[in-house]
C-alpha cells in the first residue's frame, strides 16, 4: 500500500512510539519567535535545563512585536536574544533583518521538503508549503523540541484536496483557501493534514502555496502540504547548489517525499476552481465566507496588506497593479506591512512602495502586528478592516474591531471604494 | 499530579477560540500568574460574564465543539490553570489546544454531545459541580441533589502526561 506525504516523514523521523497510536518524531527544525519561546526559556532555567539541542537546527527571529512598543515586548524581545546569544544560535534575526516568521526563515532556504518543523505558532502549518510537515505547537511542546529535538504527534489521517482547473482572473490562492475553508467549516481538517494536489497547485508559485497551506490551521489541520516539484527545486536552488550535482538530481532526490499514486486517504475533496470568484469572509470565523460579488455593501475603516498570508512579493505586486495611480478612498486609512526586509526592499527597487505611498498608504517596517492586534494598526472599537491575513476572530486586530479576510487583490480594490470591493474591474 | 473537579463554568457556544480565552495583547505577560484577571475577556456569550463569581468560583469548563481553536497560545491552558480551572470537558477540541492541556498535566476530555446535552441541562443549577477520575476515566455531574456518572476516552500517552505532571520531565527522561 502506497503512503501519504506525511505518512513518509513521520516514517523516517520516528523516533518512539511510547503508546500505541502516540509517535515522537526527530526535528530537523525548531522555529522561535519572542512571544512563544521567552516562557519556554525561563521554564528551562527554572528546571536548570538551559540547553538546546543543536544549535544549528534552531531558527529564532523577533517578529510580533519590533522594533519593541514597551517595556514587556522589550524585555520579551531581550530574553530570546539573550538565549540566541548564550547558545550560538547562528540563525537568529533581530532589527534590521527582522521579519514575519513564516515569511522570513522559507525565504533563507531553511525549509526543505520531507522536513519536520515545529514553532510556537499557529501558522507554523504554512512551511508545508515546501513538501515538509510542519505544525503550531504550545509552549511546552517548544520547550521540549529546544531541549531533546523531539516532538510528540497523534499519526494524522490525511485528507487530500484534488485542486482542478485554472484559476479565473482576480482570483488567487487565497480565494482558493478561503473557499475551501468555507466547504469542509473551521474544524473540517482537525487533527488532519491537507495535502494538497492537482494542476491549480502545480501551476503556483512558492509563494501562492505558502499561502494556501498558511490557513490549514484555520479549518483546524495540523499541516498543509504541497507536493515537492520543480517550482520547489528553483525557489531552493540558491541554498541547495552545492548539494546536488544538477536540480534533476535534487528534484528526484525531493520527490521521495510526494505521496504514492495508490496511498490511502481519509477523504478525498474534488475542487474546481474555474467557477471561483473573489471571495471575503463575513463574520467572526474564517468559514464564513461569500463571493464578494454576493455581499452586502461592507464599509471599511482600515486596509492591511501584509502578514504570513499574504505579505509576500508576489502579493505587494498584485495590490500594486490596483492601486498604481489610484487613491485611497477619503474615508479609509491603508497599511502595508511587507513580510520580510528583503521583501520590503525588492518591493522598492521595484517602485512598488512608490505606488503604495501615493495611493495613500502608509508603509511600516515587516512585522505580525496588526494582524493580532499588538502594534502598527490596532481597530478601535466598531472599527472594520479588510486585511489580507487569517483571522477574522471577534477582537483580533483591537477588542471590538472587525476583521474580513480577503486576497489582496480584493484589499487594493477595497481601498480604493472605501468598501469590500470586487478587484476584477481593475485587472 | 493536579486535582480535577469542582464548580462548572458553563459556555454554551462551539468554536470558542484561544482569542476570546486570552486576547494576543496580554501575550506580553512574561508570568503565567500575570494573566490571570484577563480570563475569556473577549469571550461574549449571553449571561457570561468574564469578571463574574461564577468565573472566579470555576474548577471546570463545559462547552461544545471545536473548543480553543486559533492560536496555538499556551497561553490559553495557562490562564484557566492560574485560576483555579484544571479541567475542560467538550464534544471535541483543536488538536493544539488539547495537547498543550495535557501537556501542562491538565486534562481536556471530550464527551458525546448527548451526554454534553444532559450535563448543559444543568447549567441554571447554582450547585453544579463535577468530579473528575482521571485513572478511572469517569466524571460525575451533581446538581440539585442528583447526581450522574459519565465514562469517558483519553490516550494513554494523554493520561501518562497527566499523572506525570507534564511533558517536559517526561521527555527529558527519556529522550
Amino acid at each position: 500500500m502506497g503512503k501519504t506525504t506525511a505518512e513518509k516523514i513521520f516514517e523516517a523521523h520516528l523516533v518512539d512510539e511510547p503508546f500505541p497510536g502516540t509517535k515522537v518524531l526527530k526535528l530537523d527544525v525548531v522555529l522561535c519567535h519572542e512571544i512563544t519561546t521567552p516562557i519556554a526559556i525561563d521554564d528551562l532555567i527554572r528546571r536548570n535545563k538551559d540547553r538546546v539541542f543543536d544549535p544549528s537546527r534552531i531558527k529564532a527571529v523577533i517578529d510580533h512585536v519590533t522594533p519593541s512598543k514597551d517595556t514587556k515586548t522589550a524585555t520579551q524581545a531581550k530574553i530570546l536574544r539573550d538565549w540566541a546569544r548564550r547558545h550560538a544560535i547562528k540563525d537568529f534575526f533581530d532589527i534590521g533583518a527582522n521579519g514575519v516568521c513564516h515569511a522570513l526563515f522559507p525565504e533563507k532556504g531553511f525549509i526543505r521538503p520531507g522536513y519536520t518543523v515545529i514553532m510556537g505558532d499557529s501558522h507554523t502549518c504554512t512551511h508545508g508549503a515546501f513538501g515538509a510537515f510542519a505544525a503550531g505547537i504550545g509552549t511546552t511542546d517548544l520547550e521540549v523540541g529546544i531541549l531533546k529535538g523531539v516532538c510528540a504527534f497523534r499519526q494524522p489521517k490525511t485528507i487530500k484536496f484534488n485542486v482542478t482547473g485554472t484559476l479565473p482572473k482576480g482570483v488567487y490562492a487565497k480565494d482558493v483557501i478561503l473557499h475551501i475553508i468555507g466547504r469542509i467549516g473551521v474544524n473540517g481538517a482537525t487533527d488532519r493534514v491537507m495535502e494538497f494536489h492537482g494542476e491549480t497547485i502545480d501551476a503556483m508559485s512558492m509563494e501562492s502555496r505558502m499561502t494556501l497551506c498558511n490557513m490549514a490551521i484555520e479549518a483546524g489541520g495540523t499541516s498543509g502540504i504541497c507536493q515537492p516539484d520543480a517550482t520547489t527545486v528553483e525557489y531552493l536552488w540558491p541554498f541547495v547548489s552545492g548539494e546536488f550535482a544538477s536540480k534533476e538530481a535534487a528534484l528526484a532526490e525531493y520527490s521521495k517525499w510526494r505521496a504514492d499514486g495508490d496511498a490511502e486517504y481519509e477523504q478525498v475533496i474534488d475542487i474546481d476552481v474555474t467557477a471561483l470568484q473573489p471571495i471575503s469572509t463575513f463574520g467572526y470565523k474564517p468559514d464564513q465566507v461569500k463571493f464578494v460579488a454576493d455581499l452586502p455593501d461592507t464599509p471599511v475603516d482600515q486596509i492591511y496588506l501584509g502578514s504570513c498570508t499574504n505579505g509576500r512579493l508576489e502579493d505587494l505586486r498584485i495590490a500594486a497593479r490596483i492601486l498604481k495611480g489610484r487613491k485611497l478612498a477619503p474615508t479609509v486609512r491603508g497599511i502595508l506591512s511587507p513580510a520580510t526586509p528583503k521583501i520590503q526592499q525588492e518591493a522598492m527597487h521595484e517602485g512598488l512602495i512608490d505606488i503604495f505611498m501615493e495611493a495613500g498608504f502608509c508603509v511600516t517596517n515587516p512585522t505580525c502586528g496588526a494582524c493580532l492586534g499588538m502594534s502598527n494598526g490596532v481597530l478601535a472599537e466598531g472599527e472594520v478592516c479588510a486585511s489580507t491575513t487569517n483571522r477574522n476572530f471577534m477582537g483580533r486586530m483591537g477588542k471590538g474591531g472587525m476583521v474580513h479576510l480577503m486576497s489582496p487583490a480584493t484589499a487594493a480594490a477595497s481601498a480604493i471604494e472605501g468598501k469590500i470591493a470586487d478587484p476584477r474591474k481593475y485587472l | 499530579m493536579k486535582t480535577f473537579g469542582g464548580p462548572v463554568l458553563f459556555l454554551d457556544r462551539s468554536d470558542i477560540n484561544t482569542d476570546e480565552i486570552i486576547p494576543a495583547k496580554y501575550l506580553t505577560e512574561i508570568t503565567k500568574e500575570d494573566l490571570k484577571p484577563y480570563i475569556l475577556e473577549d469571550l461574549k456569550l449571553p449571561g457570561f460574564d468574564p469578571k463574574g463569581p461564577k468565573t472566579k468560583a470555576a474548577r471546570v469548563v463545559v462547552s461544545r465543539a471545536n473548543f480553543g481553536c486559533g492560536s496555538s497560545r499556551e497561553h490559553a491552558p495557562w490562564v484557566f490553570e492560574v485560576n483555579g480551572i484544571t479541567a475542560v470537558i467538550a464534544e471535541s477540541f483543536a488538536r493544539i489546544f488539547r495537547q498543550n492541556m495535557f501537556n501542562c498535566g491538565m486534562a481536556a476530555i471530550e464527551l458525546p454531545k448527548a451526554d454534553l446535552d444532559l450535563i448543559f441541562s444543568h447549567a441554571g443549577d447554582d450547585d453544579a459541580a463535577i468530579g473528575i477520575d482521571i485513572e478511572a476515566q469517569t466524571l460525575t455531574m451533581s446538581a440539585g441533589g442528583k447526581q450522574k456518572t459519565f465514562g469517558f476516552q483519553i490516550s494513554p500517552f494523554d493520561k501518562a502526561l497527566v499523572l506525570a505532571g507534564g511533558w517536559v520531565d517526561y521527555a527529558d527522561k527519556k529522550y
